[in-house]
């Protein structure tokens, strides 16, 4: 069965396109944008929180879009096991709704970051990197000014025995070390999902590199991991 | 209620009019202005509103023709066909005064301000430049000044989701106290769905749209149109203040309402705010308008009418609605969450006829107030300052030749004007919107263009030191180089936008370096075929001690009408031959070397021919056409020993060596470090050789084989540099000063 998409627009959201044309034109799957004040999901089967600056996170960054009335329907949809995705602004925003556990800091550097990283998959056995060759390092760009992920001792406990990290900051050799963390998230993580393993959020900008005519194709193993596996019982 | 201030010569002085021109205020009113007309005159006719110093001179550049689509001055922006029913709207402008006294806000202010110049036709932006200049980064203050503009520009720009993707950082002692900031915005339209900023047809109805007006900013245009000195301090009530949200609602409500066709104009407040809109808008349609401010949504109470006139509160605009149309477009705004309100109509008088609190407060000729109507258009007296003469008489054999030629050619490298400006870019979302193919650190950007399957090459440029020694020859080169960045990308020149930053035009020696300036760039304009689209004069770039380096940054826009043609500036294989095109005169004027080694700033600027420069532009397009080439790059500041360095670093991921020997013409020092122009570096693979000399004696390109490219180090002539540790000056040396 081909899925399809749901992209949220949030009044500030400058990523939905981005996502909307990767979904449309790199992989022709039929693809919605969701408006936030909306509850309508229009029957999609995986939605993406798009990044971007919801409201302009002039407050917290995702505080206000959590309260919008499309994230109702999202929340109830992910509880029902439906597929989300959160990339960067979005990831913020699984956060502040609670659909996924931690939060988000200012990065170390006090600075903006945009520039191409290494990750590596944490776990292979999941709906979202299940397709992605083993031991592959997925080159992908970052762009965010709070992307220092924290929790408490017993949470991070929690996601490493729930296998709930999926990728984490690394060399282009994979090594997993604090120089290779642009942003001074606990474990260098850069994406996580929920224990049900439906949720995901990431801060890493897979529909940045997708297209095979920027040069890097990297986003669209996780794109196509997902369109494989969305339809298997998590 | 308070009492307005009386109006007479003093005032007027005071608003930085002259009494000539207040005596022409009193012949086309008839009578003494009201205390807001005499406010709405002095802006309108600021230098930044009216350019009345420059409208001149600037007429003499090539301003239509070929691809042009509009010409220079008749719209927001210029626009440019690229075929297949799109073109590309494109502006570049300066915010350099409000940058000085509150660095975040004044760039932030300045990225919002040229965004909307580009979305008012109905262009969606799709990238973001800018070119900056502050003193030395050895200062706290220019540290402090860097820090705050790189943050404004990345946050608004971020938010509001347009990538910055090129630009140039320049540190010199000239800019110490007025540090420039010019951002440039390129967008893309259907030919057919361009908005106009005009208001006509008696009865329609005048909207304001986005955010509601305060007391920001007021008479940041005439702060714009002085010098900068102890008492600009005092001036950051003028500076405003910045939403990139709001701004990028504001976009999305635009681009949806001019598609739909509902609008006759549209217009972004900018510089002098509801005057500016108003009068220009109806003075292009040739029309009048009638406003009641208290429709006005206000951020304050007890606003004067002269406050909501000469109001700068960002993220703003006003519309000419088609009568009938009004509900619809107030319908999209308010999907945006934006306030949307009819503050008057348009009338067939040709008068601005404005009402506050049930009184009369302005009645003007729209005509009057413009430029290209009753704005004072002057010529000004100039005449050639003494230093020019001066700093060409050094004799550049008093140099001592440099004993470790090494170490030398390190602190040359280690030069801030020349260290990649990753710690820059990298502080800006360069990617948003997934067209960035070259982002920031090559000759110029790529961009994609999804509709038309084509791509954009794009790049700010001027050697500012070069325009100091020599107004006409550097200006001719700031344009040569931006087109040159643009052809080693693949790109085909198209047309450019410039930014003038020069002195106070009532001084003869600064008016004489604009007027030089304006005709070399006009000569070089003329010859690459890139007319000039339009652009903004900042003048009054001085403070106490000094005035700026007359800066013309150029913005210039090519085209790549094939893909395969996208071309970056780094060695790409090992043992691929090096060579380069053109030819060293041992020019050392305005050189990187001659300031980072000795601290001087003389001699003459290179030469330029144009014929040469042309030549050398078709020539690397054919190589690239015709897949003879793995790279290229230009020689720029810090002469072929640079440039050669960066082809081995800039792709930090790949670090690439090579092994070369230079013709060594009089001094070593003087071929390694010679800025002498129209050279490019290029790479090439061996089984290429023949058909790519073949083809350069065919043209009567001059061309010369450097060496290889291969292994872990630079070796030029008997010099060794490890590339670690290039890269390491390289990519570092900004970020440790910046740290420390």
């Amino acid at each position: 069965m081909k899925p399809n998409f749901g992209v949220v627009v949030f009044p500030g959201s400058n990523c939905d396109y981005d996502a909307y044309y990767v979904i449309k034109k790199i992989f022709g799957f039929e693809v919605n944008f969701l408006w936030h004040k909306d509850k309508d999901l229009q029957k999609s089967d995986i939605i993406i929180l798009p990044g971007g600056f919801s409201y302009g996170d002039y407050l917290r960054t995702g505080s206000i879009a959590r309260f919008s009335p499309i994230m109702q329907s999202v929340i109830e949809f992910a509880q029902r096991g439906g597929i989300v995705i959160g990339i960067c602004n979005g990831f913020q925003i699984l956060l502040e709704a609670g659909l996924l556990p931690g939060v988000m800091l200012k990065n170390k550097s006090l600075q903006f970051i945009c520039k191409d990283v290494y990750l590596s998959v944490a776990n292979s056995e999941t709906v979202f990197t299940k397709d992605i060759p083993t031991g592959k390092i997925l080159k992908v760009p970052v762009a965010h000014g709070d992307g220092n992920y924290f929790t408490d001792e017993n949470t991070l406990k929690e996601l490493v025995v729930n296998k709930q990290i999926i990728f984490q900051y690394s060399s282009k050799d994979g090594e997993v070390t604090e120089k290779f963390n642009p942003n001074g998230s606990a474990m260098n993580i850069a994406g996580i999902m929920n224990k049900e393993g439906n949720v995901l959020g990431m801060m890493p900008h897979p529909e940045r590199c997708s297209d095979s005519v920027l040069g890097k194709t990297d986003g669209a193993l996780i794109f196509n991991s997902v369109i494989n596996n969305f339809l298997i019982e998590v | 209620m308070i009492q307005e201030p009386r109006v007479d010569l003093p005032l007027a002085l005071e608003h930085g009019l002259t009494e000539q021109e207040y005596d022409r205020i009193l012949k086309i009113l008839g009578r003494t202005p009201s205390f807001t007309e005499l406010g709405i005159f002095s802006v309108m006719w600021s230098e930044h509103c009216s350019y009345k110093n420059s409208i001149a001179l600037l007429k003499t550049l090539p301003r239509s023709g070929g691809r042009l689509l509009v010409g220079a001055g008749e719209e927001n922006a210029g626009l440019v066909d690229i075929g297949d029913d799109f073109a590309v709207a494109f502006k570049i402008e300066s915010h350099n005064h409000p940058s000085a006294v509150e660095p975040y806000q004044g760039a932030a202010t300045g990225v919002g301000g040229i965004m909307r110049d580009i979305f008012t036709m109905g262009a969606r932006p799709i990238a973001s430049l800018n070119s900056l200049r502050f003193g030395s980064l050895k200062n706290a203050h220019t540290r402090f000044l860097f820090e705050g503009v790189v943050k404004g520009i990345g946050d608004y720009g971020n938010c509001f989701g347009v990538p910055t993707v090129a630009g140039e950082v320049y540190f010199d002692e000239s800019y110490q106290d007025n540090p420039l900031v010019n951002a440039m915005s390129v967008g893309i339209v259907k030919k057919g769905a361009v908005a106009s900023a005009v208001a006509k047809g008696a009865g329609n109805p005048i909207m304001i749209v986005g955010s509601s007006t305060g007391r920001d900013g007021i008479h940041g245009a005439t702060f714009a149109s002085e010098e900068i000195s102890e008492k600009s301090e005092a001036k950051r009530p003028s500076v405003q203040v910045g939403d990139p949200f709001t701004e990028k609602l504001l976009m999305e409500a635009t681009l949806e309402i001019i598609k739909q066709g509902w609008l006759i104009g549209i217009q972004d407040m900018g510089a002098a705010g509801i005057s500016c809109s108003t009068s220009e808008m109806s003075a292009k349609g040739e029309a009048g308008m009638k406003i009641d401010l208290n429709k006005v949504p206000l951020r304050e109470k007890g606003m004067t009418a002269y406050e909501i006139m000469l109001s700068e509160s960002q993220e703003r605009m006003l519309c000419c609605v088609k009568k009938g149309y009004e509900d619809k477009v107030k319908e999209v705004f308010e999907k945006w969450d934006l306030h949307c309100e009819i503050i008057g109509y348009v009338t067939e008088d040709g008068n601005l006829d404005i009402d506050y609190d049930r009184e009369k407060k302005v009645v003007i000729p729209s005509f009057e107030l413009v430029l290209g109507g009753g704005a004072p258009v002057y010529h000004r007296e100039s005449k050639k300052p003494a230093y020019i003469d001066e700093l060409r008489k050094f004799d550049f054999n008093s140099l001592p030749e440099p004993e470790d030629l090494h170490d030398t050619f390190l602190k040359v490298f280690s030069s801030p004007n020349i260290a990649s400006k990753k710690w820059v870019y990298e502080q800006y979302d360069s990617m948003v919107r997934t067209n960035t193919i070259v982002g920031p650190g090559c000759d110029s950007a790529v961009i994609y263009l999804k509709d038309i399957n084509k791509a954009l090459a794009l790049k700010t440029d001027c050697n500012s030191r070069y325009v100091y020694l020599n107004p006409k020859e550097g200006a001719k080169i700031a344009v040569a180089e931006s087109a040159r960045n643009v052809v080693c990308s693949g790109g085909v020149p198209l047309a450019i936008t410039n930014c003038l930053n020069f002195g106070n035009p009532y001084k003869p020696e600064m008016y004489w370096q604009f007027k030089e300036a304006v005709e070399g760039m006009g000569e070089a304009c003329k010859y690459f075929e890139t007319p000039v689209t339009g652009g903004n004069v900042s003048f009054y770039n001085e403070s106490m001690n000094t005035a700026v380096y007359p800066t013309p940054t150029i913005g210039m826009v090519g085209l790549i009408e094939n893909l395969k043609n996208i071309t970056t500036s780094y060695f790409k294989n090992e043992n691929d031959l090096i060579y380069i095109l053109g030819e060293d005169y041992e020019e050392l004027g305005g050189s990187e070397y001659l300031k980072a080694i000795y601290d001087k700033v003389e001699g003459d600027a290179p030469g330029l021919n144009l014929e040469t420069e042309k030549k050398l532009h078709d020539a690397v397009l054919s190589l690239i056409e015709k897949k003879l080439i793995n790279s290229a790059h230009d020689v720029s500041e810090g002469g072929v020993i640079s440039s050669l360095a960066e082809c081995c670093i800039i792709n930090e991921n790949n670090l690439i060596g090579a092994e070369v020997s230079i013709k060594i013409k009089s001094r070593k020092d003087f071929s390694l470090f010679s800025e002498s122009q129209s050279r490019v570096i290029v790479s090439i693979a061996p089984a290429a050789k023949t058909e790519f000399e073949n083809l350069l004696k065919k043209i009567g390109q001059k061309f010369e084989l450097l060496g290889n490219t291969g292994g872990e180090k630079l070796l030029v002539n008997k010099l060794e540099f490890a590339l670690e540790m290039l890269a390491d000056i390289y990519f570092n040396t900004i970020p440790r000063i910046m740290n420390e």
